[in-house]
């Protein structure tokens, strides 16, 4: 059952991202960093939690739970070492996915360049 | 293609799109975390590890030109799963190669990615101010 949530909750988000997409001017840049944006705001007001519990992948994949996962991880971060966690929580949560991005990057810029050209 | 007989349809086709591929990225995404699971990895680290092969699937995809061609069609059902976001990171790194490895990978890479990092960022820092100081009132 929980793959069944998952596909709908994550649909659904995306679907809230193609609606922007169609009905305003909106760029895919600007709707990334209101998604991820959105994702700390609603993790901060305690609404994202339970969505992400309910929905598991669903929630978490989207972009709305990279804002999720930097919410919950300041949150850590500050219990753990007070107000410095307010600086370090963000980046220490989303380090996987940001490296992995990085490093991703750098081996397709390497490996996929004469196929990019022709 | 385009039929003017029903001008609704392209909106609606687009959402079914975004729907169904992004739903299925989703679903894709619970079936790496269930597996990271049973290998015995906790919960946060599942949750990780399968953010972690969305990006690098995403990575071969896009230096293949494959999840291009598919964001054509499904457009935000590519673009709002972390997948998008690799996708952001990869596109340019292999389109400004040319331009050499610091000026063009290096300094092109984080060109759309980047916005999300720095404001993502400065989200959670605030939350992380505003959380500091609101603990004691909550009785934490």
């Amino acid at each position: 059952m929980h793959y069944f949530w998952a596909f709908l909750v994550g649909g659904a988000l995306c679907v809230i991202g193609q609606l922007l997409i169609d009905l305003t001017n909106l760029t895919p840049a600007r709707i990334l960093v209101l998604f991820v944006v959105s994702g700390v705001a609603l993790s901060a007001l305690g609404w994202y939690r339970p969505l992400a519990e309910f929905a598991g992948a669903g929630a978490t994949v989207p972009l709305l739970g990279f804002g999720h996962l930097l919410a919950q991880g300041v949150v850590a971060a500050v219990e753990r070492h007070g107000l410095l966690g307010a600086l370090t929580g963000g980046f220490s949560a989303a380090a996987g996915g940001i490296a992995a991005s990085l490093v991703c990057g750098v081996i397709a810029s390497l490996a996929a360049r004469s196929k990019d050209q022709s | 293609m385009n039929r003017k007989a029903s001008p609704r349809s392209p909106l609606g086709k687009d959402c079914l799109w975004a729907f169904f591929v992004g739903g299925s990225i989703c679903l894709l995404g619970e079936g790496l975390r269930t597996l990271y699971g049973r290998a015995g990895f906790v919960l946060t680290d599942a949750a990780a590890l399968t953010s972690v092969t969305l990006v690098a699937l995403s990575a071969v995809l896009t230096a293949l030109g494959w999840y291009q061609k598919l964001a054509s069609r499904a457009g935000a059902g590519t673009l709002v799963p972390i997948t998008g976001f690799a996708n952001a990171v990869v596109s340019p790194a292999i389109e400004y190669r040319v331009e050499g490895l610091v000026t063009g990978v290096g300094a092109k890479m984080f060109v759309i990615a980047g916005p999300v990092i720095v404001w993502g960022m400065m989200a959670s820092v605030v939350w992380g101010v505003v959380y500091y100081f609101l603990r004691p009132m909550m009785g934490g």
